[in-house]
């Protein structure tokens, strides 16, 4: 089943189209990568598809349905969870208390049931509990459960913030850059993760400029430059594609 | 010149008290956080039961004196508006500094309610509630839509607004007289005709708005209006509507205010548009920030302090206001984060 598909996607700001005729899909299980050097329009292409931008042409659906203009609260509500680029934990929670806000869109509590603490919303908080910690259990986090969170090394962070994003139930994770910033050391406890995260049902897109991570974990590749598609495919394909190469490399003949 | 060499020996002398003061108050209250969250479950229900106890007999020792019980209440109303405030600024992270126009709105309608149209009490108590929280929502949805100061400066706007149609429409609110004779309250038949009446009533509101601001940080709701205040486009992506959980808390914070002013209403008798000036906002604004913003029972020893501050210094009080604002300077320098900051409730949170 597709997860996501775009067709013919484009997006012009005034003169600019940062993102032209863009086909794209990933299916369900799948690992995706979109790379592209700086300026290829890949933040335009995630703002496309999370519903953030609205198209100029062409349309995303997900779950086979057309995605309409959200706001980024809607979006994680229908099941596209995500990470940040700069990590974006909450600094004055614990741990488990950031995978526990995770779960909020898949709860109701309301202030009445907080307040008289109900039985229902007793439950809830229990339910929310346990699904946290299994997650902690899950990303090997349930040691740093009360610790807070921005105090844990640069590595752990990130993961915590996978954590919290599976928390929210959703059907097609998006990691932003998820090796940002981290050493070779922690790239490769990162694609044992995302590839970890993959077997457990998820479905993911990751948005890197590391080649090693991409090419490491992909199903498939899409490469952007100047917001076109210049290829797509298994990553030997793109490892030896000449467009794919001059894009990062420059043209043999400029040389 | 001899006259101002006094001031400026008594100002030093002040700043070097409240200097050691903040000082040995901080030490006493970092040692009394540190050591409670350490405590286990019954250890802090059985401390909770000792000050409910206390708090209870209170009246026991007060109503001997009826200055010192009058002072608990007055106390106890300022521990009400700080903590409704602090769903606003500390839950949710916004600034409003028009919050005595809550607590104005709930004043007048219990006086209007009772005197012009001789309700009973409950009904001007629930009326003064409901119409302080629409008041909140009517403010609040146009508002907390816009990030930043907007907010801010929407309710010093309201506020004044509110005070001028208060003097000025003087048909419906009496003016800048006020409306005097406001029945004290008779709850379900029960009579409250003294001190120690008014002393049990705001006492049960100061515990249920306590029990509110717990019960709600505690839950699915207070994790996201601390995920919203923390960092809102990540809130977002948590799912959180933040626009929603602020007017939540914000029509709730105008709620537990306009409570307040009615029950203000009928303890003082009388109403008037000066004891809701743009000052007493900042006062209750003070209280939360003096206090840790976030943390309840530091807004709650703000309040204190604050509120017993103006009487304690009632001797020497040509000083009284330079001596306020020299706590608050001396507060941001020596402590910005508050006397318990909501940082230091936390297992493993650092200061």
């Amino acid at each position: 089943m597709r997860i996501l598909e775009t067709k013919g996607m484009t997006k012009s700001f005034g003169g600019l189209t940062a993102v032209s005729d863009v086909d794209f899909h990933i299916e369900e299980g799948e690992i995706v990568s979109l790379i592209g050097p700086n300026g290829a329009g890949k933040t335009t292409f995630f703002n496309l598809i999370t519903g953030i931008y609205e198209p100029t042409k062409g349309e995303v659906s997900f779950l086979g349905e057309k995605m309409e203009l959200s706001k980024p609260f809607e979006i994680t509500e229908k099941g596209i969870g995500r990470t940040f680029q700069n990590i974006r934990l909450f600094s004055t929670m614990s741990v488990l208390e950031n995978i526990m806000v995770g779960q909020y869109c898949r709860t109701k509590t309301n202030l009445m049931g907080a307040i008289l603490r109900t039985k229902a919303a007793q439950q809830e908080e229990a339910e929310v509990k346990k699904k946290a910690l299994d997650i902690l259990a899950f990303l090997d986090l349930l040691e740093f459960k009360d610790d807070v969170a921005t105090s844990l090394p640069y590595g752990h962070q990130r993961r915590v913030e996978i954590a919290r994003a599976m928390a929210t139930e959703p059907k097609l994770i998006l990691l932003d850059e998820p090796a940002a910033g981290m050493n070779s050391g922690e790239k490769v406890e990162m694609t044992k993760l995302i590839r970890k995260i993959r077997d457990k049902g998820y479905t993911i897109l990751v948005i890197e400029h590391d080649m090693k991570l991409v090419m490491g974990i992909s199903d498939r590749i899409y490469v952007l430059e100047y917001g076109n598609k210049i290829a797509e495919g298994l990553p030997e394909e793109i490892q030896h594609n000449e467009k794919v190469i001059a894009a990062y490399l420059g043209k043999a003949d400029e040389e | 010149m001899g006259h101002t060499g006094t001031v400026l020996i008594n100002i030093t002398l002040y700043t070097v008290i409240l200097f050691i003061g903040i000082k040995i108050l901080s030490k006493f209250f970092d040692w009394g956080t540190a050591k409670y969250i350490n405590f286990n479950k019954k250890s802090k229900r059985t401390l909770g039961f000792i000050l409910g106890a206390l708090l209870i007999a209170w009246p026991l020792v007060a109503s001997g004196n009826p200055y010192l019980l009058r002072t608990s209440i007055i106390v106890l109303l300022y521990v009400v508006l700080a903590l409704s405030l602090n769903l606003v600024l500390g839950f949710a992270g916004q600034l409003s500094i028009g919050h005595a126009a809550f607590y104005a709105v709930g004043a007048y309608t219990t006086a209007i309610l009772t005197v012009t149209f001789k309700m009973p009490f409950i009904v001007a108590f629930i009326a003064s509630a409901v119409i302080a929280g629409i008041f909140g929502l009517l403010l609040g949805i146009p508002t907390l839509r816009l990030n930043g100061d907007y907010l801010a400066i929407t309710t010093i706007g309201f506020s004044e607004i509110l005070r001028l149609v208060l003097i000025n429409w003087t048909s419906f609110t009496k003016g800048p007289a006020g409306i005097p004779g406001v029945p004290s309250p008779s709850i379900f038949g029960i009579m409250i005709k003294d001190n120690i009446g008014f002393f049990y009533l705001i006492l049960l509101m100061a515990g249920v708005t306590v029990f509110i601001s717990i019960r709600l940080l505690n839950s699915r709701l207070g994790r996201g209006l601390i995920a919203v205040k923390d960092d809102e486009v990540a809130a977002e992506a948590m799912g959180i509507n933040p626009v929603y959980l602020k007017i939540l808390a914000f029509v709730l914070g105008a709620v537990i205010a306009g409570a307040a002013g009615s029950f203000f209403a009928s303890f003082i008798h009388y109403v008037n548009p000066d004891n809701f000036n743009y000052l007493e906002s900042v006062v209750i604004l003070t209280m939360v920030v003096l206090g840790g913003v976030g943390s309840i029972p530091g807004v709650i020893v703000g309040a204190c302090v604050l509120a017993i501050l103006p009487e304690a210094l009632r001797d020497i009080s040509s000083y009284r206001y330079a001596i306020y604002g020299l706590l608050l300077v001396l507060m941001m320098i020596i402590r910005p984060q508050g006397i318990i900051s909501s940082a230091s409730l936390k297992k493993g949170g650092k200061d």
